[in-house]
């Protein structure tokens, strides 16, 4: 009962949400549940970060307990929970306090870890971009390729590289994209029917 | 009905259909033969060289949460974590979960602990295997790039949904000197992982990873009838072309319904 049941409910509702999505007209009643659901959904979600919290807690806790190495770390985001639930909840996101750690530490340390990306993408372009075989030199032909059209550099140069740039992009590469897109729909509708069918119950622990 | 929704739902029946009708194929013996996906092979070669040297798996199952539109990616991701945590009790190796959308969590811990016990080891099952980061992003980023730096991770494996800290991750993982193993269908983080990655599983290959490691017939069912619905995606590509070419609208009114 404990496996069936969960699945009971996870077969029923998705069917009761495909129901209210194709017949919203002729079934109203499946829409109407549909959109509780999808409430209940967000409600359950929301419960979920109960969970996440009392997780962070009792490993970080225990990090901080035993005095593992980088405890102070633990300590600082143990820490920095206590100070933005507090500015959150009891001081207001109007405060000062809110303002102080949302505006001026959150945005800022998110921003700095977003410019990292460069650095990241350029080591990662190189070790991409050396021709070691065949696949990996067309890559760098045509990386090399969309560079000179999209930079005013290669206009300059011909102007055939504009040309050549926006071809790549348009045909092959919409082309391919489009592949892995049908791919993954019917991916996606597969996956949903092994999960409404219980076949797949790894979200239960199982296979 | 709203318009497109009637050969939505005449496609979707016709998939459905496609993938029953196989499932019942594979559960009578005929299993569809699946091609090599390296991704998926090298996930025991990565699992037993962190055996070797002694470090733990990296995983993540990426952002999405499992009520969004990148669920399904998010359920592929736990049907492998599902064999890497096999792989990790099996090989007694540390096994470090990142987690970073909340209703994730519970599951991910459910799966991870199932398979210890499945193999033998519930004894060995660690709270520590699956920790929660955080919601937000670049939090998850940077906490994700610290477990790989602090513990120096042998193996990363990264299956599910992305944005931009898919290249954080992946390159993270390669500046450890760990196997990395992603795989997703989001099509703008396909090429970032391509460039940092060992191994990446291409958009429809993530769905398939968990039939293609567990043998599961239905499973494997599903897989070929995936098959079938791509084919039809494609004669209807190519019926479209040619009709769009001939000034004939009758294939563009009928799924307009």
């Amino acid at each position: 009962m404990r496996r069936e049941l969960p699945m009971l409910v996870a077969g029923l509702s998705g069917l009761i949400v495909l129901l209210g999505f194709f017949f919203e007209n002729l079934l109203p009643w499946a829409f109407n549940w549909s959109k509780e659901l999808t409430a209940w959904g967000t409600i359950v979600s929301a419960f979920a970060m109960g969970l996440a919290a009392a997780n962070l807690i009792l490993i970080h806790g225990k990090r901080l307990t035993f005095k593992n190495p980088n405890w102070y770390n633990s300590a600082a985001l143990l820490l920095s929970m206590a100070l933005m639930v507090y500015a959150g909840i009891f001081a207001g996101q109007k405060s000062y306090l809110w303002k102080l750690l949302f505006d001026n530490l959150m945005a800022p340390l998110g921003n700095a870890m977003f410019s990292l990306l460069i650095f990241f993408i350029a080591s990662a372009s190189f070790r991409a971009f050396r021709a070691r075989n065949v696949e990996a030199t067309i890559l760098l032909i045509a990386g090399v390729l969309v560079l000179l059209g999209r930079a005013p550099v290669g206009e300059m140069i011909s102007s055939y590289f504009p040309v050549g740039a926006d071809w790549l992009m348009n045909v092959p590469n919409v082309a391919g994209n489009r592949a892995i897109l049908i791919g993954a729909a019917v991916g996606t509708v597969a996956t949903g029917l092994r999960l409404l069918l219980g076949i797949d119950r790894s979200y239960l622990g199982g296979e | 009905m709203a318009p497109g929704k009637l050969s939505s739902l005449i496609l979707f029946l016709i998939v459905v259909i496609a993938l029953l009708y196989q499932m019942n194929r594979a559960k009578g013996g005929k299993l569809p033969k699946l091609r090599r996906i390296a991704g998926l092979d090298a996930m025991e070669e990565g699992i037993g060289r962190a055996t070797e040297l002694g470090r733990p798996v990296f995983f993540t199952p990426g952002r999405a949460e499992i009520n969004t539109a990148g669920a399904a990616q998010t359920f592929a991701a736990l049907e492998i974590l599902s064999y890497v945590g096999e792989l990790t009790a099996k090989y007694n190796v540390e096994l470090r979960t990142a987690i970073a959308a909340a209703n994730v969590l519970p599951l991910a811990e459910e799966i991870v602990k199932q398979s210890y016990l499945k193999m033998g080891h519930p004894d060995k099952y660690k709270p520590e295997f699956v920790q929660f980061l955080s919601t937000d992003q670049f939090a998850y980023a940077a906490g994700s790039l610290n477990i790989m730096n602090r513990e120096k991770v042998a193996t990363a494996v990264m299956m599910g949904e992305f944005q931009a800290e898919s290249m954080l991750l992946a390159e993270g993982a390669a500046q450890v000197g760990a196997i990395s193993i992603a795989g997703t269908s989001r099509t703008f983080q396909i090429p970032f992982f391509i460039a940092a990655c060992d191994y990446t599983l291409i958009g429809e290959e993530l769905f398939a990873g968990g039939a293609y490691l567990s043998k599961n017939p239905d499973k494997l069912g599903t897989v070929a009838g995936q098959d079938i619905g791509k084919v039809l995606a494609s004669l209807l590509i190519l019926a479209g072309s040619l009709l769009a070419t001939a000034n004939v609208k009758v294939l563009v009114d009928l799924l307009k319904k």
